[in-house]
């Protein structure tokens, strides 16, 4: 993977391989799935057509234009954020010492920033509809404001802690919580009901200007991540032994911590808090693939994002044409699946 | 790093959303290649009022009447959670949404494939449910039967009107939506249960809060609810009397006279065609002597 890597044999690096060949082509069969099934049966060799041909001209055939519209429209946004979103939460979830208390204190500063907006919304902005980027943008900025907070309270002379943080990330979304059930509390009837459905999560509002907005972020972010890897590797051993491994502690920290805030700030903003994915996919590897970040990191992300799209298949499959929120899918096959996971291998885990 | 990444997400999804919102026109589609999906329990019932069931296509949770609308017809799901694609899947023509439908998203992406919506305004007033029935008449085209509908409709509300005026003596009623652990969930300010006691000829004896809020047991002691008011709970049948004998309740004059009302949801709150025979039936049952 990197060039500095002479010594590894061939064997882990033909590993590495297959598995992340064997990903991708499970990312492509689900992504395919998406935008083929869904409420409205449009034969294969029509959405082929669709993908090769694009948008066809008015035609004589009327149901042509929509079914290009529900496949290039509403299925194709919609498999590309859930993609990009189920690879970047698990970016968010990893298992270093820092992304933890950091996503506790980051997802509840967004579900608070998305509750000011869903309840206070009309009070501020008057009568008439709330623009639609008021709420993904507030989700964002409560998550990025989450992190700042995180960080400068576990800041000490240029010295980040990770205990300080572990706590302050408790004691914030604590805090977070009470400020959206505050607003849950002066909530009418209505804007309620919206708060509930939104903590669930939901692909189902994926457009292509959504898919504009997020998917440089997630991208970037994404593409940096592997630069982490040898980093996390090394903090996994401590932060003592990594300083004398030679990695930028400090330097590590700090655009790990920017990365989960952004990844997940955008995740939330785009598509709601989505339950267990980002638990579930990383340890899942984790027990199957080893714990290398450099093969880990890219591995998750593939598997992170089938599994997000394929359990928003499922979502709007189940009690077509209605559609489940999609935190309910995920947790409902994630959660079992893992403790099923726990009690099979019989051993502890402390990786 | 902050502040063009936000300018790049509100510039982005305004954008956007200009480019789909683009003019709501409520085309008037022709009769017969109609197929409407009708979103909202009174929305529904219009629709059905107007002589026009046979055309809707699918209807979302909350139109449980008339009976035979979901039992026939496939579900898109809930008012405020529905999916673009599940109500394209039903090939309809036009969208009848009540404003309360979303989320937004999924209705611009709806309409963005060039299915018309038309939303339909939602105020809990006599005049409210008259501009709901003309706003549904005029989108399907049948505007005609929908003034006839709005004018018996009124002359229903001013019938009640006037037996409202020769009743004596203030009834306080109390809207209880829910009662979880003997948490008092009441209706205040603002809500349709509200409006519905403003027409029964009553007074909401909550009318201290603003919507639908927990009330603590001395706040409905202090209220003094001459009745109580529930919505009936799925098809498990009305819930039972001794609701009233929870601490709170059974010390106020409802629960000492055991005074509850049942009334199916969607007729009590619905605001639809049916509403001036719910306010006279809610205003009968509250006058009623007690048991």
């Amino acid at each position: 993977m990197s060039g500095r890597a002479a010594s590894p044999s061939l064997r882990p690096r033909l590993r590495s391989a297959l598995v992340l060949a064997g990903l991708g082509a499970l990312v492509a069969i689900v992504a395919v799935a998406s935008l083929g099934l869904g409420a409205v049966a449009i034969a294969p060799g029509r959405v082929i057509g669709l993908l090769l041909h694009g948008r066809p001209g008015p035609g004589p055939e009327p149901l042509l234009a929509r079914d290009a519209a529900i496949v290039l429209d509403i299925r194709m946004p919609r498999t590309l954020v859930g993609l990009l979103v189920g690879a970047a939460l698990l970016q968010g979830l990893f298992r270093n010492p820092l992304a933890d208390p950091a996503l506790v204190g980051v997802s509840s500063g967004s579900a608070l920033g998305a509750a000011g907006v869903i309840v206070l919304g009309h009070a501020v902005a008057g009568p008439g509809p709330i623009p639609f980027a008021a709420l993904p943008a507030a989700a964002f900025c409560g998550a990025l404001a989450a992190t700042v907070l995180l960080y400068a309270i576990a800041t000490r002379r240029g010295r980040t802690s990770i205990a300080t943080m572990l706590l302050a990330g408790i004691a914030l979304a604590a805090l977070a919580g009470a400020g959206t059930g505050l607003l849950a509390f002066v909530s009418d009837d209505r804007q309620l009901r919206d708060l509930t459905f939104w903590t669930l999560g939901s692909l189902s509002g994926a457009t292509w200007a959504k898919l504009a907005v997020v998917a440089p972020l997630l991208a970037a972010i994404l593409a940096a991540s592997p630069r982490l890897a040898r980093a996390l590797n090394a903090l996994v051993l401590g932060e003592a032994e990594a300083f004398h491994l030679g990695v930028a502690v400090e330097r590590a920290k700090r655009l790990t911590i920017l990365a989960v805030a952004l990844a997940v700030g955008a995740s939330v903003a785009v598509a709601g808090p989505i339950g267990f994915v980002g638990l579930v996919v990383p340890h899942l590897l984790r027990l199957t693939i080893g714990p290398d970040h450099r093969l880990l990191l890219p591995a998750a992300a593939l598997a992170g994002g089938a599994l997000l799209v394929a359990a928003d298949i499922a979502a709007r499959l189940v009690v077509a044409p209605a559609e489940l929120p999609l935190g309910i899918v995920t947790s409902l096959v994630g959660a079992p699946y893992f403790l099923w996971l726990l009690l099979r291998r019989g051993a502890v885990l402390d990786a | 790093m902050t502040r063009p990444a936000r300018r790049t997400l509100l510039s982005g999804l305004v954008l956007g959303w200009v480019a789909l919102a683009g003019p709501a026109v409520a085309q008037v589609p022709a009769s017969p290649d109609l197929r409407i999906v009708a979103l909202g329990g009174a929305v529904t019932e219009i629709v059905a009022d107007l002589g026009l069931a046979d055309r809707i296509v699918a209807a979302d949770t909350t139109s449980v009447f008339p009976a035979d609308i979901l039992r026939t017809r496939p579900n898109v799901g809930y008012l405020r959670q529905l999916s673009a694609e599940g109500i394209l899947s039903v090939r309809p023509t036009l969208v009848l949404a009540a404003e309360g439908a979303g989320p937004p998203d999924v209705l611009q992406l709806v309409q963005g494939t060039g299915v018309p919506i038309v939303r339909v305004p939602e105020e809990p007033t006599e005049a409210g449910v008259v501009a709901r029935i003309l706003a549904v008449a005029d989108a399907v085209g049948a505007s005609e039967a929908g003034r006839a509908l709005a004018a018996t409709t009124e002359a229903r509300f001013a019938a009640l009107a006037a037996e409202r005026s020769r009743l004596g003596g203030e009834v306080r009623a109390l809207f209880v939506l829910s009662l979880q652990n003997g948490r008092v969930m009441v209706g205040g300010r603002g809500t349709t249960a509200d409006g519905m006691f403003r027409l029964a000829g009553a007074t909401n004896a909550a009318a201290a809060v603003e919507g639908y809020k927990p009330m603590t047991d001395e706040a409905v002691v202090a209220a003094r609810p001459d009745a109580i008011v529930m919505m009936q709970a799925g098809p498990s049948g009305p819930p039972s009397a001794d609701l009233l004998a929870g601490p709170a309740l059974s010390r106020t004059p409802a629960g000492r006279a055991g005074r509850l009302v049942v009334m199916d949801g969607l007729y009590l709150l619905g605001f639809g065609p049916r509403t001036p025979d719910a306010a006279r039936d809610l205003m009968t049952a509250l006058r009623k002597p007690g048991p």
